[in-house]
């Protein structure tokens, strides 16, 4: 079998690459079915889980999603607070993200370097220093308060309020805990309690969030920005499109990819997120702070049930990759569908009714 | 040939960086077969308590032919998880009582402390906690009890005499009412069980009695409408209503005139060194005197190598010399009852805390009972204005399961 002149080349490659396999599959690949294997186990925290450890099937799992009791209801607690958190980040971060983008590409802008500078901050400052932060900015006296005192309006106790944002809105309109709404929900709260909304101190943590990522995401905008010509942009003007139209019409399509890539990053690290929650601590006040990966945690480090701790950060991965998934869905490549095509064919018809009507006026002209 | 060349150099290449992984994950620490070098996990209050176990662990290293490292740790629960999951826990640690039934209903715990020849001295109750399975398994390195700490300067401002000290739980809200204006509330506390847990055993409530969970007994709801009551009254406030983060900075930043806390108030001095104030024992209730001890005690991992080292510095270490030595620098009070009332004598300021010790009760603890604590903890949030009935109810349901689960 004759090689050819490229024929050795296989073998560098392999060469060159097997460190980084190597190393990806010591620290990553080896460790991640090694928890998986532990969240299928009993085992206790003692010595290598290989050795001391038996499987007892899905137990570990049944126990956070399926069995009553108290796991069940921490994690759907956990749950819970998590998805109001990604709902309230990633939207908001993304919009913030691009608009200040947009913002800082303006060439009209002065000291452009400055904003796009101080916008980053944030996101290159430790989160745990972030968090003291506004953990003091928020407290009962904080300033936060003493700023919305100055408009007469007094603010509540941030971090030692349990009561949940949707709850006070709801009483609002006379729903109560009652009724069917009182009736149990999935996985052993009740819908009251999974209507329950933000509290005060989990909204802190979703503004945090805003202010901290919309900088990183910022970046990604700004970078797939510059890479749209103004050629493009002047193209549309000339069109008469109004910088509302533009952006809308010519900027955002554009941007697609990089919006995928925010909104996947953000979805990631929203589903992730532990710094802060282990900062306030115990998911205070009322586990209304509680989060998966920090409940993951506290069972393995607090309550030595590691196997259960492994099977919620398993069914974490498992939410992520779903979400992405219905992301990618949602923003995938598509060519017009039906509502495109019947736009394109309205659009047809009216160019067709221009024309016809324009060449008649012709007609009548010359006649 | 060439190809036989490169697979060889692969696989001696990924073999190495395997080896290499597993060497740097299971070396230090242990010490293998030569069993008196030492290392000491404690958590500690500050630089005072570090210095003293270190001169201590020395001292003892010097006599008995051995070596001692003392580390101390950011996060002991995370940092023992780590350690017994690597095969390489450190050889003597700080066990608090909180996390005691967890440890040792896992295996972790060498239950050495009935071997040890001081074994009788230890207060009965501190024992009692440190028992699991009825086996004696851990000595306690000290403990402090709960007292009614007072501000005395906002004491004899609203003119208060030693005839008021709250001696019940009508002359405790007497004295908050008086103590209560515009800048001081009269009675703080944080809103968790491991306070007001004291105030449900003060009306006759206790969690388990005997076999049987009784949470949701009237003596415990007794207890907690007693706190909220005093909460609606406005002359109880939980710390984190009046910007402190505990009892202490309340008390000291002159926030709160009364507070609840144990001889670790002693820590105050650094940042409110004018603040004035005296313990006593906490006020009966209908149910008699009550208080909750917290300890800590010495732990031994299971089938150590060096146990029989570690069980030697233990003895030492809370001999009553090496104790009274620690309260010295520290202010803990001493494990053995002849140390504590040595102790008493030393320190008149803190006999309360010891006086306290004839009645104090260990707070609940059983293994997998401090995941239903902590959501006590967390619905007692919603105390005040909240449905007391309620919280008792879910609390039982909680701790039930939780006691059913670990009676196997």
């Amino acid at each position: 079998m004759s090689r050819g002149i490229r024929g050795g080349e296989a073998r560098y490659g392999w060469a060159f690459v097997a460190p980084a396999i190597l190393i990806i599959g010591v620290f990553l690949v080896l460790p991640i079915f090694l928890a998986l294997f532990v969240s299928f186990s009993d085992w206790n925290g003692r010595g290598s889980p290989l050795a001391n450890a038996d499987l007892v099937g899905g137990a570990n799992y049944s126990k956070i999603l399926l069995e009553d009791g108290l796991a069940q209801r921490n994690f759907a607690t956990a749950i819970r607070n998590n998805l109001y958190y990604v709902i309230a980040v990633v939207p908001l971060q993304t919009a913030l993200a691009m608009f200040l983008a947009v913002q800082v590409n303006r060439r009209l802008l002065r000291a452009r370097g400055f904003f796009r500078t101080a916008f980053y901050f944030p996101s290159v400052t430790s989160s745990i220093a972030i968090t003291t932060i506004f953990l003091f900015l928020f407290t009962g006296s904080g300033a936060v308060n003493a700023f919305l005192a100055w408009f007469g309006a007094e603010g509540p106790n941030w971090f030692a309020e349990p009561a949940g944002l949707m709850h006070g809105i709801l009483g609002a309109f006379g729903v109560g805990n009652a009724g069917p709404i009182a009736a149990g929900g999935p996985l052993g709260l009740t819908w009251w309690e999974w209507l329950a909304g933000p509290s005060s101190a989990l909204s802190v943590l979703i503004i945090m969030a805003i202010f901290t990522t919309s900088g990183t995401f910022m970046l990604l905008f700004l970078a797939a920005l510059q890479n749209v010509g103004s050629e493009i942009e002047e193209a549309a003007m000339v069109d008469g499109a109004n910088s509302l139209r533009t952006f809308f019409s010519v900027t955002l399509p554009m941007l697609k990819p990089t919006l995928f890539t925010v909104l996947t990053l953000g979805l990631i690290g929203t589903w992730q997120v532990f710094d802060q929650v282990y900062l306030i601590g115990d998911g205070k006040p009322g586990k209304t702070t509680l989060m998966p990966a920090y409940l993951a945690y506290l069972s393995s480090f607090e309550g030595l049930k590691w196997g259960q701790g492994a099977a919620i950060s398993f069914v974490l991965f498992g939410i992520i990759v779903a979400m992405t998934l219905v992301q990618r869905w949602v923003l995938r490549d598509r060519d017009l569908g039906s509502a495109g095509v019947r736009r394109e064919r309205r659009f047809v018809r009216q160019l067709n009714r221009d024309a016809a009507a324009a060449s008649a006026k012709t007609a009548g002209v010359s006649r | 040939m060439s190809k036989k060349i490169w697979a060889g150099a692969a696989i001696a290449a990924a073999s190495a960086l395997v080896l290499a992984g597993c060497a740097g994950g299971g070396g230090s620490g242990d010490g293998g077969g030569d069993s008196r070098d030492l290392t000491i996990l404690i958590g500690t209050s500050g630089d005072a308590e570090t210095a003293a176990v270190e001169a201590a662990a020395d001292t003892w290293a010097a006599d008995n032919d051995a070596t001692v490292e003392v580390v101390v740790a950011s996060d002991l629960n995370q940092q023992l998880s780590q350690g017994f999951a690597g095969d390489d826990a450190p050889d003597l640690f700080y066990m608090g009582w909180d996390q005691f039934s967890t440890y040792a209903s896992n295996g972790y715990l060498e239950p050495y402390a009935a071997d040890l020849p001081n074994a009788g001295d230890f207060y009965p109750a501190l024992a009692d906690t440190f028992t699991y399975d009825g086996t004696f398994t851990c000595a306690p390195k000290d403990f402090s009890t709960l007292g009614l700490i007072i501000n005395t300067d906002l004491w004899t401002a609203a003119g208060l005499t030693d005839a008021d000290i709250p001696t019940d739980w009508d002359s405790l809200e007497a004295a908050a009412t008086a103590l209560t204006n515009d800048t001081t509330v009269g009675l703080a506390f944080g809103l968790e069980y491991a306070r007001i847990g004291v105030f449900m055993n003060q009306a006759g409530g206790t969690l388990l009695d005997g076999d049987t969970v009784a949470a949701d007994s009237p003596e415990n709801l007794e207890g907690l409408e007693y706190v909220q009551k005093l909460h609606d009254a406005g002359v109880l406030k939980f710390p984190s209503e009046i910007d402190a983060g505990w009892g202490g900075e309340a008390l000291g930043a002159g926030k709160a005139a009364m507070v609840i806390e144990g001889p670790w108030i002693k820590g105050i001095q650094g940042d409110f060194p004018d603040t004035n104030y005296a313990a006593y024992e906490l006020p009966a209730g209908p149910g008699g005197k009550s208080t909750f001890t917290f300890t800590n005690c010495w732990g031994i991992p299971a089938d150590s190598p060096t146990k029989d080292a570690a069980v030697e510095l233990v003895e030492y270490l809370t001999g009553d010399d090496q104790q009274l030595a620690f309260a010295d620098a520290f202010g803990v009070i001493p494990s053995t009852e002849s140390a504590a009332a040595s102790y008493a004598e030393k320190y008149p300021e803190n006999a309360s805390f010891v006086a306290g010790n004839d009645y104090a009760v260990s707070p609940v603890n059983f293994a997998g009972s401090a995941d239903a604590v902590a959501d006590f903890n967390a619905q007692l949030e919603g105390l005040s204005g909240g449905d007391a009935k309620a919280i008792l109810a879910s609390f039982q349901q909680e701790l039930q399961a939780a006691y059913d689960e670990s009676q196997g």
